[in-house]
């Protein structure tokens, strides 16, 4: 109700607050973990389990604070470059979301489907989120990737993944 | 000699053929990454962590350090043929790298970066297999309180002096600490930060975390902005040098060495300040000026050999104190712990031969390194067109593989997401990663000397500068913090710096000219002649800088 014009227009563009909100929280979450903590005094042990935590959890929520004033000031990260990083465009989100659910894909079916076909899906989603259109060779690609990674993984280190729905086939 | 017979006995282990086979794969697994973008040497290690439990501890340090020593070569490579350096520690050479690489002489500069990384690696090497030894006796005899200073000190140093912006260096720093934090109390077995999920309980392993950062992170920063039109490579021939480059190269490269170790062996080390360091000075001494900005032999000679130089003398603390300073490093020392073998001044005694082997396959990396990049470098130099698809996809299967290999539980996996999510704010909004990951590695060993330091004072605080070399850190530490204060009182104290003093100044200046006979000009603050007796007077600080961003610039 009380946010003024110029509130709204300052808070425009500045997607930096949340970070300095996510040290906030961090630095709180950490010290009422902390607070929540009974320990004895104990002669050998004077500094106890709460120390370090109060000081991180300080140092988290000074943090923030002084980003927030940084970033309202106009202050601002300077995102990071690379071989294949083009800045000019923004962060293009349809690579993004396919990839993510590739990943959450693998993390749902790899206890029960078996690396292999979990493995199958993330690699080939992935391509495929990542701009790869030859279906067919990438399929191929990601089945013997998946395969050669459990057998080398078995037989080379003794770790064995969840074979899962091919048990007794692999 | 003790530390001759020592270091045989390492040659001796490094050279039985299996921990050579594991050199051998280490330097290509190394030269690969460096070359490939979006993967580095810290990622790589961590994710062949899991798969190295099954190894001898010496024979994974072994192939780690091939890694270490190779992806400083394979850094070169990209930033010479591409332009766009993967690390910052290859920023420098990019300069005058790529410019040599477009007027038709990337051969050359590929071998002098080869050579000179192959020299100084030698020199660092030899350096750090003399340096550790004597940094050990020294450090023995430091107790709790000092170990605490210096932790202090590496980590506020790594935070405030390297990357763009302290404040956010800072709140890197405390993220890793928090997440340092996370598990059971190893004293008390107080629950902390883990919500009551068991699993959570013994922490957040040290792969996972490092291979979510540098991995997954990485892997969606880079979906997220993929370049649409592939950067062009360069093609480059087999590297090789004319007399006239060698005659221009080999002053640069022990320059450039002379530069690098002591920079790495600091606590605030990394490549960043003795590489530019090196560019600056060969530009000065050079015979040829005109050639810099244009493509200069020894604007990639120097800076090359200091970065080589530089990792090197980052190996001499962190084998001889436990303190990594780069994130190869970090990572290398939690592989330490997750062997059971303590890092810290005891290395040397208790996993002497570990320890000597380790330096002695250095050397051997490093021939190896030579071997393979002078005539392979085209080879490496096709690496650079794998698709990216495939690429990314890689690295996230991978990453998933090696994070899940640990425990065999899905939940590690959420954990990796969720992590990598934080990695590619990071990257989105500046917050360097190396504070991070370091703090993640020496939180809970800097909160167990802190516990030991006050346990031994029966609980008063002065216990913590009770050793004499903890008070010189702590003055070392206030220094660093208070350097930007310093900084602007020492320029604001000058009579009249180059920007001009502002209102709330002047009066501060009217008052002082008698006091202040020395300064210069003092009544005649007001005109012109001040501002130029100003810039005369900063001329020396000034020059440097700015006249090599006007070179570059003038020249593209």
């Amino acid at each position: 109700m009380s946010s003024s014009p110029t509130l709204a227009s300052r808070l425009k563009g500045r997607s930096e607050l949340g970070v300095a909100l996510l040290l906030g929280a961090a630095g709180a979450l950490v010290i009422a973990d902390a607070a929540r903590i009974v320990t004895p005094y104990s002669q050998s042990d004077p500094v106890g389990p709460k120390t370090l935590p109060f000081i991180v959890g300080g140092l988290l929520l000074v943090c923030a604070a002084l980003l927030a004033v940084n970033v309202l000031r106009g202050g601002q990260g300077e995102a990071e470059g690379g071989e294949d990083v083009d800045l000019t465009h923004p962060a293009d989100w349809k690579t993004i979301l396919p990839l993510v659910g590739a990943f959450v894909a693998n993390i749902l079916l790899i206890d029960w489907a078996g690396w292999v076909i979990s493995g199958t899906i993330l690699f080939w989603g992935s391509v495929w989120a990542l701009g790869g259109r030859h279906y067919i060779r990438d399929g191929l690609i990601s089945v013997a990737l998946s395969l050669l990674t459990f057998y080398g993984f078995y037989l080379g280190l003794g770790i064995a993944l969840p074979a899962g729905l091919l048990e007794g086939i692999l | 000699m003790d530390v001759f017979s020592s270091l045989m006995d390492g040659f001796a282990t490094a050279l039985t053929p299996m921990n050579f086979l594991y050199a051998v794969i280490g330097v290509v697994l190394g030269t690969a990454v460096g070359v490939l973008p979006g993967l580095g040497p810290a990622m790589t290690v961590a994710l062949l962590l899991p798969v190295t439990y099954a190894l001898e501890p010496t024979s994974a340090f072994i192939m780690f350090a091939g890694i270490y020593y190779g992806g400083m070569y394979g850094g070169s490579t990209t930033s010479i043929l591409l332009n766009t350096p993967g690390e910052s520690s290859s920023v420098v050479t990019a300069i005058e790298g790529n410019k040599m690489a477009k007027a038709g002489r990337a051969a050359q500069a590929l071998a002098t970066a080869a050579i000179g990384s192959f020299v100084a690696g030698t020199i660092g090497t030899t350096l750090l297999a003399v340096c550790a030894p004597i940094v050990v006796d020294f450090a023995v005899s430091l107790g709790a309180p000092s170990y605490f200073a210096i932790m202090v000190l590496a980590l506020l140093a790594v935070t405030a002096v390297l990357g763009s912006s302290r404040l956010r260096g800072f709140a890197s720093l405390g993220l890793g600490l928090a997440i340092g934090l996370v598990g059971l109390d190893v004293v008390t077995g107080q629950a902390r930060l883990t919500f009551g999920v068991p699993l959570l309980a013994d922490g957040l392993d040290i792969v996972v975390v490092a291979v979510a950062i540098f991995a997954v992170g990485e892997a969606l920063w880079v979906a997220a902005h993929l370049r649409r039109n592939p950067l062009q490579v360069i093609p480059v021939g087999r590297p090789w040098m004319g007399k006239q480059d060698w005659k221009r190269s080999w002053k640069p490269w022990l320059r450039g060495t002379a530069f690098g170790f002591p920079f790495g062996a600091l606590p605030a080390g990394g490549a960043e300040i003795p590489t530019f360091l090196s560019y600056v000075t060969e530009k000065r001494l050079s015979k040829h000026p005109e050639e810099f900005g244009k493509g200069a032999i020894e604007g990639v000679a120097g800076p090359e050999a200091a970065n080589n130089a530089a990792a090197a003398g980052t190996l001499t603390p962190m084998l001889a104190l436990g303190l990594p300073t780069n994130a190869t490093a970090a990572v290398m020392l939690a592989a330490f712990t997750q062997y059971g073998i303590q890092p810290g001044p005891q290395l040397f005694e208790s996993e002497g031969p570990l320890v000597w082997a380790l330096i002695a396959s250095l050397f051997i990396g490093n021939l190896l390194l030579l071997i393979i990049n002078l005539p392979l470098a085209p080879m490496w130099a096709k690496l650079l067109q794998i698709p990216r698809p495939y690429l990314y996809a890689g690295i996230l299967f991978f990453a998933t593989l090696g994070a899940y290999s640990v425990n065999l539980q899905a939940f590690d996996l959420v954990l990796l997401l969720a992590l990598g999510a934080l990695g590619f704010m990071m990257r989105r909004f500046g917050l360097p990663v190396l504070p991070l990951i370091l703090g993640v590695i020496l939180g809970p060993r800097l909160e167990k000397q802190l516990r030991q330091t006050l346990q031994l004072s029966a609980g008063d605080p002065a216990g913590l500068w009770s050793e004499p070399i903890a008070v010189t850190v702590y003055i070392i530490v206030a220094l660093i913090l208070l350097w930007p204060l310093l900084f602007k009182l020492i320029r604001r104290s000058r009579p009249a710096v180059a920007v001009q003093p502002s209102v709330a100044d002047q009066p501060s200046v009217a008052d002082q000219p008698g006091q202040r006979p020395d300064s210069s000009a003092p009544g005649t603050h007001h005109t012109t002649d001040d501002g130029d007796a100003g810039h005369r007077s900063t001329v020396p600080h000034d020059t440097v800088p700015h006249d090599s961003i006007q070179h570059d610039k003038e020249k593209p």
